[in-house]
């Protein structure tokens, strides 16, 4: 069954879904219960599923990841709302040191299913910590998968199999994109939530983006065709682990890559790729891998955004300089 | 009474609570009492016997470049161990990385302990198993996990239902300095607002490695609790009955679901920090020659001997700290290095493409060199 929808309400969905599946999930984070997050994510659920599975945190990052870290040795299985991007680094010693570290310390004795949902990325004209793009920093860390959706359909089911997970899962919401429509299949079997997918097809150059960008790298694509190219765009869905076969498949076809992402780019994902596609397919490129990202930059003022986010004039010239060799 | 830590308690509303004076003599208290006879008294002492002996073999395997470090309990033996025998078997301990008499009283193999300082594990123990988790080498960390382990235990109804077949409580164990970590007071703030069953014992020996406790709070350890809304209590850390007696009071009224408590035991490192340290550089002898005249295994001797203890209890007691001690310095040479072609293995529960890549190229790798030898 097909039902349209916005990104937010999938998420709400696939949350509902999963605590109806399952006793242990549990939801915890700053402003969850009553107010259904700032963002309205968890909007109802604490009404239907009570306190005691939806918990108004104390305003504490660092407190809102360390105790779920017991609530998981005692086999719940916690999804976290951390509020905003630029507010995961108080809990980023209990992320990287504990969360991911902890089965491998164990020997595989102890899980942490956890999920830890971060609305990332720019575009909504916010305030300073509000609009960061720090994927990149959990991606890098042994231990931790890191996934982001860009579309409802998508947002329902990785959510849900995120949640599903003995692994814990760092679950990169586009908040920007949050109040975009699209059709959600709450039936047909999905894609595996560490899975890559080619969105739309094309001949002369990939085009490889996740999360926010993906709708950019779609609207370029249409753009671009109006002038008779042909670009392919891949949704990487997975950032950790990557899913780079379909990528490598693509590029082999197109000769052509171009990688795109909102966070800062040295040492960004953008960096990786690039580097995996050169080793993968070096005798299939007609010209470097380039990356269209943002500026190595603290977030700039939100009046800047537009400037300094990658947006569909960026790509496309890259597109066009990728062209032009 | 022992001397009261006055410059950080200038009212005197912390006095600690003693049961057992250096003298080996046993004293009242108004509030805490030890219930177990001198068969019981003589358990304690064995476990702090053999958790001292713990310490000096894992000290001598060190410094024989057995183990890489080791971090000394010397002088915290009856924090340990009367904190440790005060929990249940459905309790929950977590460690920081020196609780070795503690890991004695939760069962777990002493000679376990010794393989993250020796570098082949990063753990050791089922933590599940013997409710003790894994060590914490960050700082206070553990504080948050213990706490939301104690939120679970409320969530799963293991709380306030007057059965103690049932009814648990977590411990979390942290030092003085911790107290100036984050997490330990969000860790407090947490506990207080979900009225967790959880009880903070914090060793207060004195040293962060190298700053005193005056560097890390300028207020009673004890009285940091009642700003977040629960009770603090400062015990004499080198007396295990005393330990045993408050611990054993918090963590019922835990079990009870009456929330968290926070126990200060005064005690001394009479060591260094880690074998890395030299602890002449940042404190006096005569400090840690006071100090000697406090010890917790000294006084409970002491008594056992007022009280009649034959020498033979003694003398097989020496015995079976041999025994450990053999047992320690052979299991530790025999811990196996690990496979580091295993180690990809448990990264993620459900595994990666790239690492099953990563090891298949590890593997080949090592395998395409030649054997050790192999040339001649």
């Amino acid at each position: 069954m097909s039902t349209k929808m916005p990104l937010g309400k999938g998420l709400n969905a696939g949350l509902r879904a999963a605590m109806e599946a399952d006793d242990k999930v549990l939801i915890m984070g700053e402003d969850v219960g009553k107010l259904g997050g700032v963002f309205r994510i968890t909007d109802g659920l604490q009404k239907d599923f009570g306190e005691s599975r939806v918990i108004d945190a104390p305003l504490a990052e660092s407190g809102i990841v360390g105790t779920a870290v017991g609530l998981a040795f005692r086999g719940y299985r916690p999804v976290l709302e951390i509020q905003f991007d630029g507010f995961v680094y108080p809990a980023y010693d209990q992320i990287v040191s504990q969360v991911a570290k902890l089965h491998f310390r164990s020997q595989g004795r102890v899980k942490m299913p956890i999920v830890i949902r971060i609305p990332f990325g720019g575009g909504i004209g916010a305030v300073e910590h509000h609009s960061e793009s720090p994927e990149a920093q959990f991606a890098l860390t042994a231990g931790l998968k890191v996934v982001s959706c860009s579309n409802a359909n998508d947002a329902f089911w990785m959510i849900q199999q995120a949640i599903a997970s003995d692994d814990p899962i760092v679950f990169m919401e586009p908040k920007r994109r949050y109040w975009d429509q699209g059709e959600v299949d709450t039936e047909s079997e999905p894609l595996p939530l560490h899975a890559s997918k080619i969105v739309r097809d094309g001949t002369d150059a990939t085009l490889i983006a996740y999360g926010p960008m993906v709708k950019t790298c779609l609207e370029a694509a249409e753009a671009a065709a109006e002038e008779s190219m042909s670009l392919e765009v891949i949704d990487l869905r997975t950032l950790s682990p990557l899913d780079l076969a379909p990528v490598f498949e693509s590029v082999r076809r197109t000769g052509r890559a171009i990688v795109v992402h909102e966070a800062s780019q040295t040492l960004g994902l953008g960096a990786e790729i690039s580097s995996r596609i050169t080793e993968s397919c070096f005798y299939s490129l007609e010209a470097p891998v380039i990356r269209v990202t943002g500026y190595d930059l603290p977030y700039p003022p939100s009046r800047v955004e537009e400037e300094f986010l990658p947006g569909l004039d960026r790509v496309l010239d890259a597109v066009d300089r990728s062209l032009a060799y | 009474m022992p001397d009261a830590y006055v410059a950080d308690d200038p009212a005197g509303a912390f006095p600690l609570v003693q049961l057992l004076t250096p003298e080996g003599e046993r004293v009242s208290h108004a509030d805490y009492s030890y219930e177990g006879d001198d068969e019981a008294i003589r358990g304690l002492f064995r476990d702090l016997v053999l958790s001292r002996r713990i310490d000096f073999e894992a000290h001598a395997l060190q410094r024989h470049g057995e183990l890489g470090l080791w971090a000394p309990a010397l002088g915290q033996e009856a924090a340990q161990i009367g904190s440790g025998r005060a929990l249940l078997p459905q309790d929950f301990a977590f460690p920081t990385y020196r609780e070795h008499g503690v890991a004695l009283c939760r069962g777990v193999d002493p000679a376990l302990l010794l393989g993250l300082f020796r570098g082949v594990e990063l753990g050791g123990w089922d933590p599940v198993e013997h409710g003790f988790a894994l060590y914490s080498i960050v700082i206070g960390a553990q504080t948050l996990h213990a706490t939301g382990y104690a939120m679970g235990l409320t969530l799963d109804g293991e709380v306030g239902r007057n059965d103690p077949e049932r009814d648990a409580a977590v411990i979390a164990y942290f030092g003085d300095g911790a107290t100036s970590q984050g997490d330990v007071n969000e860790a407090f703030d947490w506990a207080a607002v979900f009225n967790a069953p959880v009880v903070f014992f914090c060793q207060n020996n004195q040293y962060a490695i190298s700053a005193s406790t005056e560097r890390n709070t300028r207020g009673p350890i004890a009285q940091r609790a009642g700003g977040f809304g629960f009770d603090g209590i400062r015990v004499d850390g080198n007396d295990v009955l005393a330990c045993h007696a408050v611990t054993t009071a918090a963590m019922q009224k835990a079990r009870n679901g009456e929330g968290p408590t926070l126990i200060e035991a005064y005690t001394y490192r009479m060591g260094a920090h880690t074998t890395s340290d030299d602890p002449s550089r940042y404190r006096d002898s005569a400090e840690v020659e006071t100090w000697k005249l406090k010890d917790p295994i000294e006084r409970v001797k002491r008594y056992l001997l007022t009280q009649g203890t034959p020498q033979e209890f003694f003398d097989e007691l020496d015995v079976e700290a041999d025994e450990l001690g053999k047992h320690l310095r052979e299991t530790c040479k025999s811990l196996p290095d690990p496979d580091l072609a295993a180690l990809f293995d448990h990264v993620y529960v459900d595994g990666s493409t790239e690492l099953e890549e990563q090891k298949a190229q590890y593997v080949a790798f090592r395998d395409s060199l030649e054997p050790e030898g192999s040339e001649a």
